[in-house]
């Protein structure tokens, strides 16, 4: 295949930046997005290039280190994946790939397409645990959960943080994060004592870091590689008002 | 500050103590408009009904009624506003940056038009505030009821006020944007209240798309009928004469 990419270029975070034109040549089909950029890569540093430099680790969809805005898509248009899983089958011969990086200024850029997403720590780190100790692995069944309730909570623990919710979001709002994060604790009896705690503590934390509000266009649904419902932001907005309407009168 | 205090700043500096605003008072302004385009429909029953339906309002409760009821619509509606440009405000400051390539994945367009919907509705408000509430236009303000001269002829002010095209242009595309802001916005209001789940997303998505046909089909009947010559003001008094209906009869 042969690809023209459209890249997003950045020295350091204070550079202004702006989009290169790279020529993808002789691409095989079954690389993967990062491997083709990897290929590209190598032909940059044999012609005494700087290589793009983007932020990758496990290459199998689970980690949350893999970015990329993809022809304006958080992890391209493919549903349910990450940048790591799409492959170049997925274009056609002759195709122009913009590739940017999340855009958010709680995520700052690093270099080229390489963002800050530490934000994301901050927020967990300002609720999203249990503070409890919890000693060893207790007895599989010694605290009943509902199995519509384990299974709620699960679905939001998918959450990997990558951002892309983040990054596909016009407000670059984090609540589909910041409502997976609080849902899969709130919604289990072990998380349950301190949710008022938590979602205050996350959303204000949330604030904090200069993410926008939502408006509902579940964009972030739309691109989320765990394809995590809005539905937990409509959990988090209703715990939210429930905490803040008892912080308060108590 | 004491702690009640801080507590309220908290939850007007939070995102989604600012969305609850928003949602509270779009509630209001819904109901408000279900309200009046039920009242706005009486022209149908004739002059007598509407003129019936204007007194009473302005004569409810002594006339402290409306007055009342003004006052919690216009801090609605403020608020409603206010409140929304903060939240847009930090909604630019968040994404500073755009893409070069810019893309959508499920988006709807009434969602994408919000703020545009919402100006042209600010516009519209206070044009028909100036239109039919104050009534700027002295032929409009000095319309006089047929049957009783001491109360104000809303029914023929309303057909006198729809006789100029421009008006109703303006009032349809009004209207149908106030109904795409409903679209995304009623649907929106019970994810900001927490309501939407598995179970009620897709009755909340019907909702907001109901609720916007029926006020937009029920606010647009009026000019509609008014500009073909179905509804016309005869100068008669009188409950149901008042109101011709010129449409041809059915041939049987």
């Amino acid at each position: 295949m042969n690809l023209t990419l459209k890249v997003w270029r950045q020295a350091h975070a204070d550079d202004t930046g702006s989009i290169e034109t790279y020529p993808a040549e002789n691409i095989p089909e079954e690389a993967s997005f990062l491997e083709m950029l990897d290929i590209v890569n190598e032909r940059i540093i044999e012609d005494g290039g700087d290589p793009i430099h983007f932020d990758h680790d496990c290459r199998e969809g689970i980690c949350g280190m893999c970015s990329l805005t993809i022809n304006g898509v958080p992890h391209s248009k493919e549903t349910g994946i990450t940048t790591c899983q799409v492959h170049m089958r997925k274009f056609r011969d002759g195709d122009t790939i913009w590739v940017e990086p999340f855009r958010a200024r709680a995520f700052p850029i690093v270099k080229d397409l390489i963002t800050d997403r530490s934000a994301f720590d901050r927020i967990v780190a300002a609720g999203g645990y249990i503070s409890v100790r919890t000693g060893a692995a207790p007895d599989a069944n010694a605290t009943p959960v509902p199995k519509i309730d384990a299974d709620a909570a699960f679905d939001a623990a998918a959450c990997i943080g990558c951002g892309a919710c983040v990054a596909a979001c016009k407000n670059a709002s984090a609540m589909l994060f910041v409502g997976a994060k609080a849902t899969h604790l709130n919604k289990l009896p072990q998380g349950e004592p301190e949710k008022d705690k938590r979602v205050l503590g996350m959303v204000r934390q949330m604030d904090a870091e200069g993410f926008g509000n939502c408006t509902n266009q579940y964009e972030c649904e739309g691109v989320c590689p765990k394809e995590i419902s809005a539905d937990v932001i409509a959990k988090l907005n209703r715990d939210y008002a429930a905490a803040a309407g008892r912080e308060a009168v108590e | 500050m004491n702690a009640l205090g801080q507590s309220l700043l908290n939850f007007w500096r939070s995102s989604i103590g600012k969305k609850l605003i928003v949602a509270v008072t779009g509630i209001i302004l819904v109901g408000f408009l279900l309200a009046h385009m039920a009242g706005n429909l009486l022209i149908f029953q004739g002059r007598e009904s509407m003129n019936d339906y204007a007194y009473f309002l302005h004569h409810f409760l002594h006339g402290v009624g409306i007055w009342l009821f003004r006052i919690v619509l216009l801090g609605a509606f403020i608020l409603h506003i206010v409140t929304t440009i903060a939240l847009v405000r930090q909604n630019r400051g968040a994404r500073s940056e755009k893409y070069a390539c810019e893309a959508t994945v499920k988006a709807s367009l009434s969602s994408k038009i919000m703020i545009w919907s919402g100006l042209t509705v600010l516009g519209f408000v206070i044009f028909h505030i100036f239109h039919f509430t104050i009534r700027v236009d002295p032929d409009l303000a000095g319309m006089k009821d047929p049957g009783d001269p001491s109360r104000h002829d809303v029914y023929g002010m309303v057909i006198a006020g729809f006789q100029n095209p421009l008006v109703v242009l303006f009032y349809i595309i009004a209207v149908t944007l106030l109904c795409s802001h409903l679209r995304h916005g009623i649907a929106s209001l019970f994810q900001t209240l927490g309501l939407r789940s598995e179970k009620t997303r897709v009755a909340i998505q019907y909702a907001g798309i109901a609720i916007a046909i029926i006020l937009w089909l029920g606010f647009l009947s009026i000019p509609t009928l008014i500009t073909f010559g179905a509804i016309e003001d005869n100068g008669e008094a009188g409950k149901h004469s008042s109101t011709t209906f010129v449409i041809d009869p059915p041939k049987c």
